[in-house]
């Protein structure tokens, strides 16, 4: 009799959440299983996999900021901007100013504590909507990013360099790159911050009551303040949570590339809101994932380094594909929830 | 007894612009009290509520709590600080979190929520009150009543002093109000001081120890419910001003044109996707007739078929005798149909456009997409209307939203009269304003059928029904059941005819 | 006491805030450089009489953002939110346009259709990806900024995939009348296209009732639906009237060059379209809107564009200045600020009344 309550109980936590989260995760793995169907070669080894990893551990710690803020109902759109001025800033303190290593990191974080703490005054406590907070914050941090610097250069200090070049050797994948491949494997330090993050706000989401509050203020704002919660307070953590861990991604971004430049992460919040619709985030708010959201991101760029392996002009193609995969996803959410209202 | 006060609330004022909602109101709770709230739509029941819980300030008068002496409220937190715990009519819980966390979600102190224990204890909570629900369950998934069922279950856990169900029964059927009214009575045994509003007259006089009646924002007075019979309530809530109207029909006459037996509207097996069973329905001309029923009975969503605001599944409908299809409101105004909608500010009013603006509306809607209404004419219309229904209004300019409840009221009507419909439809349209527009509306109604419109009028209070109109269709759980006119129109036949054979 | 209410109708005005701004960076520049309004009547490499001066810059290079307003304005108000999606959009129908002058041949001899051919290309193009957003915004009930994101990301790539990532030119110098000059009149053409578009629009807003089903679906859905209104419809048109100013602002943007480049072309209008709404006083939130008070906010946007170029400002870093502006333009209309000094004004009031 229990066992059979458990199992009710089981089918009925498939609730929006984790619906999505469902079909996020195995729309990935048909992906990936069809990229190493039709391309073959590459994506067999967890190499690629890792690479992936590697050149988009920014774009994971991104888009982790930005569901927290989409769960809470809001958005934020600077984050691009803010990993190119972070990344300018870093650049130009260690080079022009012989910065050190600790010094370049605490202006990634003043940088992100800063954007996040005006933005989420803005949004919070002045009532104004995120979407043109962010948007003018987008502008704000691209255009400061040239007042800092105009030209992209690349930074030479050799403490940096050692760091940026520093590489984790994955033991475990050992067994599955003998076959043939005699490089082992390896992951770039941005990869395991954004892992140390990912697990850290799959936490807070889910085991304190800060985090189930991002999720009451998103699902109802109204009944989230009958309830008992401080939806101002609330909303004002998800937008300096996501503004400071994007000056983290700006610093893991600044590590991978190694240089400034105004160009840089360019687009990054179009992607990153991707990643997190991709991942079962829904815009209206109250529902998303951070493990979906990482395998968004995976899906995403999956798909990027599909489209130029497959021998299509990179950089126009990518930017039609994640469009085309953003609309499909959002009118997938549009269908299911239009649909679960019905009933 | 002064002792076992457990609150006091003395000389609270409280103003909306234009409205005075709450003006010099008294009310005191006794410890293992269960107390009755009640008055009109509109007497100023939901403003006290949300004055006492923190929603609204109020603009004057002191709140009294027992051991904490007098206390300023500014939030639902410091409500429930203070002990005071409320269940809405309307849902207030989060439609995306489980049963468990909308029971236990903002409460407590720690950072961290321990899952395990919190389903433990919800899973308790629900088994002693007996609602059919899992911990884990997404709250979305859960019926109407079953998320009421938490609400109150949470309301219940957080051992409050004073639990205020404001209309929690609305949703409810009878079994799972019994349930309610066994836990009521628990809880008044533990010591809890209940405020209860609602519309039934009879879950008062089943459960409560004591009434309040409110009256357009004024006290009328506190009775023991022994001391007041329900002729007595009544007459108490609607005041004494409703027996000058008592026999307006009689005054009025109705029409008399040889057309009157013709069938201006016909429906035959109407539905929409608002959940309503299928419907037959006429309206003859120049004839008064209306929908009752408890609220969610299903007769604003009738009307709403009617007049295609909802989505029409299926059903035939005739205009004079002439199959017609009207599944969209435009085609309705086309065929001379007219509707004021229930909720005003939610579907009537376009609050920054101006007085003028939404007079003109319906019929330059009806007029076409590229013939608007020259400056002059559209004035000439508001200047028209505005004086033919006493609109009080600063100017023909002034956006519609700064205006009152009743004026606002009267705006829409002036909309919808402009159109010259055969058949108005009106449902609800004395909610929520004053005593005087009410009359004005109820003696407009009988007008306007007097010169040949036909009427439907919906109402929550009776007794404006059984004034206005000469046929009431009654409805049940979304279902019409009965049909009333001349003899039977009275308070006790709608009375058993609502209840069902059964309860008579 | 008239006096009084003579100023309150002033400030309560809709183009009073545009106005202000506009006189105070017209001052600004009388004070830093009183040639600055100075116009003069000189010739241009074609030997043609020209205007030229700082204020002909102005009203010339604000004349996409002028008619990018007006459709701006309507979408604001019908759906609440902005299309963020015009610059990619320009992209698009301009390379559409370049498409069939060109005939896919990146150096042609001659143009291979007539222009007016390319232009209502374009014109459909343009209300194609209006319609586009417009049905994902009303039918899919998608949020207005979210909506256009996707064509925002996708859109310069759809457009450079048009040509084939090739930048062909246009040959014919006639086409290039339309963002420069036509021989033998000295006031740029793109201040005719302007004016054309602003007579059209106001003939559309006094003999349709556009505007009144515009506001009553922007402030209220629910209510319009059961006026008879088709909120969808009216939401849906909205974005293809903006998708129509998109192609005419492609027309002059291309014009301007011959050619295109897809990645720089249009760069950040939407942001300055959205500033000009907002300079105009309408509320982002969508509902009532004054079209005129847009159309003057964004030649405010452009003047103040131009007066930061003259103060040696670079191109890149224009933005951060202008979200400068946003920030406090935002700030003061919203609602709390708004409601925290009219409280302060009432604190004061009595003060005031005791001292007198």
């Amino acid at each position: 009799m229990k066992k059979q309550n458990e199992k009710t109980s089981i089918f009925n936590r498939l609730s929006d959440t984790n619906l999505l989260l469902t079909i996020t995760i195995v729309i990935f793995f048909l992906m990936y299983l069809g990229a190493i169907i039709f391309q073959g070669g590459g994506f067999t080894k967890p190499q690629m996999l890792f690479n992936i990893l590697n050149s988009n551990a920014a774009l994971i710690i991104t888009s982790c900021g930005l569901s927290i803020v989409m769960i809470t109902g809001g958005i934020d759109i600077s984050v691009g901007g803010v990993v190119a001025l972070v990344s300018m800033c870093c650049a130009v303190y260690l080079d022009y100013h012989d910065g050190s290593i600790l010094g370049s990191i605490l202006i990634a974080l003043g940088i992100g504590l800063l954007y996040g703490l005006v933005q989420g005054f803005l949004v919070a406590v002045l009532d104004i909507q995120p979407f043109i907070v962010s948007l003018a914050g987008m502008f704000f941090a691209r255009g400061m990013t040239t007042i800092v610097n105009t030209a992209p250069f690349n930074v030479e200090d050799p403490e940096f360099t050692a760091l940026k070049d520093t590489r984790i050797i994955i033991p475990g994948m050992g067994s599955y790159t003998r076959k043939g491949i005699y490089v082992p494997a390896y992951v770039e330090i941005g990869v395991i911050v954004a892992l140390i993050i990912v697990i850290l706000l799959f936490m807070v989401l889910r085991f304190t009551k800060l985090g189930r509050s991002f999720y009451a203020v998103g699902g109802n704002k109204q009944s989230a303040l009958m309830l008992g919660i401080n939806v101002r307070r609330t909303k004002f953590l998800s937008h300096l949570i996501c503004s400071v861990l994007a000056g983290i991604a700006g610093y893991v971004y600044f590590l991978h590339v190694g240089s400034g430049s105004a160009s840089h992460a360019m687009g990054m919040e179009m992607n990153a809101i991707a990643s997190s619709i991709i991942g079962g985030t829904m815009l209206t708010g109250g529902v998303g994932n951070i493990i979906g959201t990482l395998f968004g991101v995976m899906s995403l760029c999956t798909i990027q380094a599909i489209v130029s392996s497959a021998g299509l002009d990179d950089a126009w193609w990518t930017g039609i594909t994640i469009a085309a995969m953003l609309c499909i996803f959002l009118l997938i959410q549009s269908v299911v929830m239009a649909q679960k209202k019905k009933k | 007894m002064e002792e076992s006060r457990v609150l006091e609330m003395r000389g609270i004022y409280k103003e909306f612009p234009g409205v005075k909602a709450l003006q010099n109101v008294d009310f005191s709770l006794n410890k293992g009290e269960i107390h009755a709230l009640m008055g009109e739509n509109g007497a100023g029941k939901s403003t006290l509520i949300k004055v006492l819980t923190g929603v609204y300030s109020k603009d004057a008068g002191t709140i009294t709590l027992e051991g904490k002496g007098e206390v300023h409220i500014h939030s639902p937190q410091d409500a429930q600080n203070c002990g005071i715990s409320t269940v809405y009519q309307e849902i207030t819980l989060c439609p995306n979190l489980t049963v468990a966390e909308n029971m236990f979600i903002g409460r407590g102190k720690g950072t961290f929520t321990n899952w395990k224990e919190m389903n433990r204890e919800a899973e308790a909570l629900l088994k002693k009150l007996d609602i059919p629900a899992k911990a884990t369950q997404q709250l979305a998934n859960c019926s109407i009543a079953v998320q009421q069922m938490v609400a109150i279950a949470r309301a219940v856990d957080m051992d409050c002093k004073v639990l205020i169900l404001d209309e929690p029964t609305s949703s409810l059927d009878e079994q799972e109000v019994e349930k309610l009214f066994g836990l009521m009575r628990d809880l008044k045994a533990m010591g809890v001081g209940i405020i209860f509003v609602t519309h039934f007259l009879d879950q008062v006089y089943e459960v409560c120890d004591k009434i309040t009646v409110l009256r357009d924002g004024q006290l009328v007075g506190e009775y023991e419910i022994k001391d007041l019979p329900r002729v007595q309530l009544v007459a108490k809530m609607l005041g004494k001003e409703m027996d000058d109207l008592s026999d307006i029909k009689g005054e009025n006459g109705s029409y008399e044109g040889t057309d009157q037996q013709e069938k201006i509207f016909e429906a035959e097996g109407l539905q929409s996707n608002a959940g309503i069973k299928p419907f037959d329905f006429f309206i003859k001309k120049g004839e008064v007739n209306g929908f009752t029923g408890l609220l969610g009975s299903g007769r604003s969503e009738c009307v709403r078929a009617i007049f295609g605001a909802d989505k029409v599944l299926k059903g035939k409908v005739k205009m004079h005798g002439k199959e017609v299809k009207i599944t969209k409101p435009i085609e309705a105004m086309k065929h001379g149909i007219a509707y004021l909608p229930e909720d005003r500010k939610i579907d009537g009013i376009v609050g920054d456009l101006s007085v003028k603006d939404n007079i003109i509306l319906a019929l330059q809607v009806l007029n076409g997409f590229f013939k608007p209404f020259s400056k002059a004419q559209a004035n000439a219309f508001a200047e028209e209307y505005i004086k033919k229904l006493n609109i009080k209004t600063a100017s023909a300019e002034t956006p519609i939203k700064s205006l009152s409840g009743g004026n606002q009221q009267k705006v829409i009507l002036a909309r919808w009269l402009l159109m010259h419909p055969e058949y108005l439809i009106l449902d609800e349209p004395t909610r929520g304003i004053d005593v005087g527009t009410k009359v004005d509306i109820q003696k407009l109604v009988l007008e306007l059928a007097k010169e040949g419109m036909s009427v439907t009028f919906i109402s929550s209070e009776t007794d404006e029904m059984l004034r206005t109109c000469s046929r009431l269709i009654v409805m049940r759980d979304r279902k019409v059941v009965g049909e009333l006119s001349g003899d039977d129109l009275t308070q006790n036949k709608i009375m058993s005819t609502i209840a069902g054979e059964s309860s008579v | 006491m008239k006096n009084q209410n003579i100023l309150k109708r002033l400030v309560s005005n809709q183009l009073f805030i545009p106005l202000i701004a506009l006189i105070l960076l017209a001052v600004i520049n009388l004070v830093n450089d009183p040639g600055f309004f100075k116009i003069t009547l000189g010739t241009n490499n074609a030997g043609n009489p020209v205007l030229s001066g700082y204020l002909i810059t102005i009203l010339d290079y604000g004349s996409e953002l002028g008619i990018l307003a007006i459709g701006m304005t309507l979408v604001t108000a019908a759906s609440g939110g902005q299309d963020i999606s015009v610059g990619a959009t320009i992209a698009i129908a301009g390379s559409a346009m370049l498409r069939v002058l060109c005939g896919g041949n990146s150096r042609p001899e001659t143009i291979q259709a007539p222009i007016i051919v390319a232009f209502l290309v374009a014109c459909v193009v343009g209300m194609l990806c209006g319609a586009f957003n417009g049905i994902l915004v009303a039918v899919f009930k998608i949020q207005p900024m979210i909506a256009t994101l996707i064509l925002f990301t996708a859109g310069r790539s759809i457009a450079a995939w048009i040509n084939n990532n090739e930048l062909p030119i246009v040959p014919d110098p006639k086409f290039s009348y339309f963002g420069g000059f036509i021989p033998g009149i000295p006031i740029p053409t793109t201040v005719f296209i302007v004016i054309g578009c602003i007579i059209i629009i106001a003939l559309v807003l006094k003999f349709t009732n556009l505007g009144l089903y515009t506001q009553a679906v922007g402030i209220n859905e629910s209510s319009a639906r059961l006026n008879g209104i088709n909120p969808t419809a009216i939401k849906v048109l909205s974005f293809v009237i903006l998708g129509l100013c998109v192609a005419v602002a492609a027309l002059i943007k291309v014009s301007r060059l011959s050619t295109i480049n897809y990645s720089v072309v249009a760069k950040d209008i939407e942001m300055d379209a959205i500033l000009a709404v907002a300079l105009g006083g309408n509320a982002l939130s969508g509902g009532k809107f004054n079209m005129w008070a847009s159309i003057l906010g964004a030649y405010v946007i452009q003047f103040l564009t131009t007066t930061l170029y003259k103060f040696n400002v670079q191109s890149d870093a224009l933005a951060a200045y202008k979200a400068v502006v946003v920030i406090l333009l935002v700030v003061f209309s919203a609602p709390t600020v708004r409601e925290y000094f009219r409280n302060m004004v009432k604190k004061l009031a009595p003060a005031r009344k005791e001292a007198a």
